[in-house]
């Protein structure tokens, strides 16, 4: 097993999925001759020409909504948004057609894409460069939305989502793509529904999805090795939709419950793992589930505000130390 | 056209004409649910294009006006009705609606219900056309008030930059819902507004069939020559409001009396019988069969058809027992 990086994990997915499928296309801006902002095609340009890794104008509705148009036809478009900042421009070709139009066609018509979109704060890019949408993302019926924690995921996802007949949208992470983990060598699916259990605990249960799961692993390892207490993380790698089964399965033998999010608390997979909780195990809960969020604001320039508005693995320890009586 | 295909397409404006009104009928009588938008008055063009391409081999898509190009393009009237009855046998099982009418074996790409919507779904067929190097084009129409989407503009410079196959027909009737063109619109000649992209185009009256096939001739044979995009704009009129649900207070009787003189069935209908091919009592006749095919038959279907099952609610949200949400075949 290769030891790459995430946008290492990246390419070699497309590359695959592009050898053996010449419907398999990718399209974005910067991605062919540029290789990529983030090098996740790089050199496919070359190996597979302008008709099949295609560098897009600036014009984020349009060209997904070519892509669905292709897919429509039997092409299997691979989708890249260069920051998920500007999918916003997309919206109404992803929620109003792409994930509608099997629904509404009476099952006549699908529409299966994969958009590739990284969010997230990053190195002071300002509050139009810094957005989490994921929880957009996960509200619509029609859509999946799964975001890869590790080089390992983000390799086995896209390799799913290509040939699943969903629209997919996978929900990258500014600062990641550099990030190196094991990848196996041979081919590897990962199911596009589910949850991943990242670190066995057993007296807490802390959430976390894409960058927050690395968080979480950082707080368990504080909470072990100077507190005593052996925490479970779950990597919630599939947010639409969300495990119930894996949710239930850490509550019931945890019995609390913390979610942690990049993002803003309002509307979002903090709030619906609670409600989830609520449904499926709340007479599990030894103490109210919490919620370790984004400061409700716009992420501003200054990079000290710019950190305080976003949780640290110690917000994580602090969480768990209050829900445990401990501080 | 042939005489004997003229009379043909003239029988079939008359059948569209009647269907688009026994289906306002329909909708006063609370048959039909939801919007309803008429294209009586806008026949030719429709049927000027169509009959100048292969429908059920080219792709065709259009906006939430539909029923028409759904019908032009061998989709049954009859799941077309029956969809607008909101029944099981509807082309769309009763889930799409009048602004959703699909029907893929004919190469119906569908009617979308967001203006402009369709321009890009367009372009992606004829992207996906060119990857797989068929022949067929993708024929997409859309009203004037869409053009001032950006989309419009975004679809129409990816597919000259790209030369996909492609033609945008714009039935221009003059207003955008309730919004007359002048008002809305700095250029109002819709097709010097691709000239930006370098996209050959034409304007022609969308009120004559022959002008609008001759011209749709053109256009047709350039898109599957390969030559790239082409934009035809036709002149023409709707009879009705925007939807049901408009009042249609923002038009005089002058406007519309103008408009009712270059009736597009009738036009056609005098040329024919001035050349002798047809007599007006044929006409008439052919009216009272259509009239009493539309309710004798595709009425009484989906009157008599039966209602959405319940397991029909979620069945097609996600793909059914796919795979590759397991992580592939196991």
């Amino acid at each position: 097993m290769a030891e790459i990086m995430y946008w290492e994990a990246l390419r070699r997915a497309h590359d695959e999925e592009m050898t053996r499928d010449p419907l398999v296309i990718c399209m974005g801006e910067d991605i062919g001759v540029a290789g990529g902002t983030y090098k996740a095609t790089n050199g496919l340009f070359d190996k597979y020409g302008p008709e099949r890794v295609i560098d897009t104008p600036i014009s984020e509705g349009g060209y997904t909504g070519i892509g669905i148009g292709a897919s429509f036809i039997g092409v299997r478009p691979i989708i890249e948004i260069m920051s998920v900042n500007f999918a916003w421009l997309a919206m109404d070709q992803i929620f109003n057609t792409a994930a509608k139009v099997r629904y509404m066609s009476g099952g006549q018509l699908e529409a299966p894409i994969v958009v590739r979109s990284p969010g997230g704060t990053a190195h002071q890019l300002g509050a139009q460069h810094s957005a989490r949408m994921e929880k957009v993302f996960m509200g619509v019926a029609g859509l999946r939305v799964v975001t890869p924690s590790n080089p390992r995921q983000a390799y086995g996802l896209l390799k799913s989502a290509v040939r699943c007949n969903d629209p997919v949208f996978i929900n990258e992470h500014e600062l990641m793509y550099n990030m190196k983990g094991e990848v196996p060598d041979e081919e590897y699916f990962m199911p596009l529904e589910g949850s991943e259990v990242a670190r066995e605990g057993s007296d807490v249960t802390l959430f976390g999805y894409n960058i927050s799961v690395h968080w979480c692993l950082a707080a368990a390892e504080t909470l072990a090795s100077k507190h005593g207490i052996n925490a479970e993380v779950i990597d919630l790698y599939s947010l639409s939709p969300l495990d119930r089964e894996g949710i239930k399965a850490s509550v019931s033998k945890t019995h609390r419950a913390i979610i942690v999010e990049e993002a803003e608390p309002a509307v979002g997979v903090g709030s619906e793992v609670m409600a989830i909780i609520n449904e499926e195990c709340f007479f599990e809960l030894d103490a109210p589930p919490v919620r370790v969020s984004a400061e409700n604001v716009p992420i501003p320039y200054n990079h000290k505000l710019e950190k305080m508005a976003i949780p640290t693995a110690q917000h994580v320890v602090d969480a768990a130390l209050k829900q445990l009586g401990l501080s | 056209m042939k005489p004997a295909d003229k009379k043909r397409v003239l029988k079939e404006m008359l059948f569209a004409r009647r269907f688009e009104e026994r289906c306002y009928e329909a909708y006063v009588e609370r048959k039909i649910g939801g919007f309803l938008h008429l294209y009586s008055g806008e026949e030719a063009c429709a049927y000027g294009v169509l009959e100048a391409a292969k429908p059920g081999h080219d792709y065709v898509m259009t906006s939430y006006r539909d029923h028409i190009h759904a019908i032009k393009s061998g989709v049954s009237p009859k799941a077309v009705m029956a969809e607008l009855f909101a029944k099981e046998t509807g082309c769309c099982k009763g889930l799409g609606g009048s602004m959703h009418i699909f029907g893929t074996e004919q190469r119906f790409m569908g009617g979308y219900a967001l203006v402009g919507g369709p321009f890009p779904l367009a372009a992606g067929i004829a992207k996906g056309i060119k990857l797989k190097g068929g022949d067929e084009i993708c024929i997409c129409f859309l009203g004037d008030a869409s053009n001032n989407q950006g989309v419009f503009h975004e679809s129409l410079n990816m597919a000259k930059v790209w030369d996909l196959p492609v033609l945008y027909v714009c039935e221009n009737n003059l207003y955008g819902i309730g919004t007359r063109i002048e008002r809305s619109t700095a250029v109002v000649d819709q097709y010097k507004r691709v000239g930006a992209y370098d996209i050959p185009s034409a304007q022609v009256d969308g009120q004559d069939i022959d002008t609008v096939y001759d011209a749709a001739k053109i256009a047709v044979d350039h898109v599957r020559s390969g030559k790239g995009p082409y934009f035809l704009e036709l002149m023409t009129y709707r009879y009705r409001g925007h939807s049901m649900s408009d009042s249609n207070a923002y038009r005089t009787k002058e406007e519309e009396q103008l408009w009712n003189e270059r009736d597009p069935l009738n036009i056609l209908r005098d040329r024919l019988v001035a050349a002798g091919e047809m007599t007006v009592d044929e006409y008439k006749q052919w009216d009272t069969e259509i009239i009493a095919e539309i309710e004798d038959d595709i009425i009484k279907f989906a009157e008599e058809s039966p209602e959405p099952s319940a397991e029909l609610l979620d069945k097609y949200v996600l793909a059914e027992n796919d795979p590759w949400v397991r992580g592939g075949a196991k």
